[in-house]
């Protein structure tokens, strides 16, 4: 029977081909390298005029903090934010790439885009690899049809919510949310209740810590508060810093440049063609 | 008594929890303590008894909640009753306070772990002695330690960061009731085996007092619980 070539569709998904090298690398006693988690507290809520997202801003790998102040709001859309918690490559190249898919729908339809839309682009990914991309999100925007918060899943299951938490401190937030939560909140309270339930996790979460982001959306305008709350400043050893007593007397000043100075001419030599 | 792995005594070692209670939550109050509890008893992922007392006074001065393998429970309770008997049979006007109590356990539980046969529990003390209130948690593998408020099982997730917030010295029984219910009614939307009956119990200088078992409002009617599509009518 000959071979028909038939065309198959270039298959997608992650190649599992070099497995059985790591493997028996492993036993051989390769250290396998450890990847950088987000180990995170991340909450979002909807409150009167829009929603609300929060994270907190420590990255670790492992038992070391390797980020003290990451960043885990991540742009989608002007009027769409997404927190991520879990693998940071995941989470930064998920949301980085649905963010271009975002841009060129908007520039295809005319239209601002809508939160369902990034919801769906990313579950669908999610779910082709099967939960080996480790990215869970709260993704919250405010568009045409409202405000809306969405928590999305390693595996791609998606869910609707009026407040959502998720990373290794959302039980801490979910605490402070199933109690203090109700609808109708102001920007002010809501963003207090954001920071109360990102500091549950800071405190009581060993992989979530240092600082709180929030980042309020509301129906035509988002604030990004970078650094909104810093309960974890740097101390110093002496509590009035570092004084220099004796000053040094300036006797001569000379400045020797290192470089010389070169005048750039607009319009200088065109590039070949 | 063969206590080394042949295969005669590894079939009468503990290996799983069988019947297990959820949650313990205690707090420190001005008068004493306050210990809540369901009364739930879940076989696996079923409901199987609603009516377990998880919460018992021990002696005169203290009140003991467990949380875990209910049958071990039952058999620590018979270990205490034997304490608190040889105890009274002194009968030297002395009695055994929550440290002692709480001693007495981390004892057993530990010296259970080394043999690999664990009670396969995680046990709140709690007692005023004297003027003094004492209130400590012994687990399974013998970790025991004392503090102004404790939690077992999720509780420690989900409730000690609501009780480090807001627990302060001299809490009135009306404050602590109200901060106990705030955690268990967590608890109650987020633990996968709680149930809604709960006991509250207090232990003063006066003695124990285990309150009749009530359930907790809930509150379901966010708008986004109602119609979560709304706007993107089909999806999910």
């Amino acid at each position: 029977m000959a071979k028909s070539s038939i065309d198959l569709p270039p298959k997608g998904g992650f190649s599992f081909d070099l497995c059985r090298r790591n493997d028996m690398l492993q036993k051989k006693g390769l250290k396998p390298q450890s990847f950088l988690k987000t180990g995170t507290t991340i909450v979002g809520l909807i409150f009167e005029d829009g929603v609300i997202l929060g994270a907190d801003t420590r990255a670790t790998e492992g038992p070391i903090v390797a980020d003290k102040n990451c960043e885990k709001i991540h742009y989608m859309a002007p009027n769409i934010y997404c927190c991520g918690a879990g693998t940071a490559a995941d989470t930064e190249a998920v949301t980085d790439m649905v963010s271009s898919q975002l841009q060129l729908h908007r520039y295809h339809t005319g239209r601002e885009s809508r939160v369902v839309t990034a919801l769906t682009l990313l579950k669908r990914h999610l779910f082709n690899y099967q939960g080996h991309v480790s990215a869970a999100l709260v993704l919250g925007g405010v568009d045409v049809t409202g405000p809306h918060l969405h928590t999305i899943y390693p595996h791609g299951s998606t869910d609707t919510l009026p407040f959502a938490t998720m990373g290794s401190g959302s039980l801490a937030a979910m605490s402070v949310f199933e109690s203090k939560f109700k609808e109708g909140l102001t920007r002010d309270e809501g963003i207090k209740l954001v920071c109360e339930a990102i500091l549950a996790g800071v405190f009581n979460d060993l992989g979530s810590g240092s600082n709180v982001d929030v980042c309020v959306i509301t129906k035509g305008h988002k604030e990004y508060l970078r650094n909104h709350m810093q309960p974890n400043p740097r101390t110093y050893v002496n509590p009035k810093g570092f004084t220099f007593s004796k000053k040094t007397e300036v006797l001569a000043t000379t400045i020797t440049p290192l470089k010389e100075k070169v005048e750039v001419i607009e319009a200088g030599d065109a590039m070949e063609e | 008594m063969a206590s080394n792995s042949d295969s005669v005594s590894d079939t009468q070692r503990t290996l799983y929890p069988y019947v297990t209670g959820t949650s313990v939550v205690a707090l420190k109050y001005k008068d004493g303590i306050l210990m809540a509890a369901d009364m739930g008893g879940s076989y696996g992922s079923t409901l199987r008894y609603k009516s377990i007392d998880r919460l018992r006074p021990i002696g005169k001065h203290s009140l003991l909640g467990a949380s875990g393998e209910i049958s071990d429970f039952q058999e620590i309770l018979r270990y205490l009753d034997e304490l608190i008997l040889y105890d009274n049979m002194w009968d030297d006007g002395n009695s055994l306070g929550p440290k002692e109590v709480h001693n007495y356990l981390t004892r057993v539980m530990y010296n259970r772990r080394n043999k690999f046969n664990p009670l396969w529990n995680a046990l709140v003390l709690g007692g005023v002695k004297n003027g003094q209130k004492y209130l400590g948690m012994v687990n399974m593998i013998g970790i025991n330690f004392e503090d102004n408020h404790v939690a077992t099982g999720l509780g420690n997730h989900l409730t000690r960061p609501i009780l480090r917030d807001e627990w302060h010295e001299n809490l009135t029984f009306e404050e602590g009731v109200k901060l106990l219910e705030k955690c268990m009614r967590v608890l109650l939307y987020r633990d996968r085996s709680a149930v809604n009956k709960i006991q509250i119990s207090k232990i003063t200088e006066e003695g124990a007092t285990l309150f009749p078992p009530y359930s907790l409002k809930t509150y379901w009617e966010f708008a986004a619980f109602k119609n979560p599509t709304v706007g993107a009518e089909g999806s999910w």
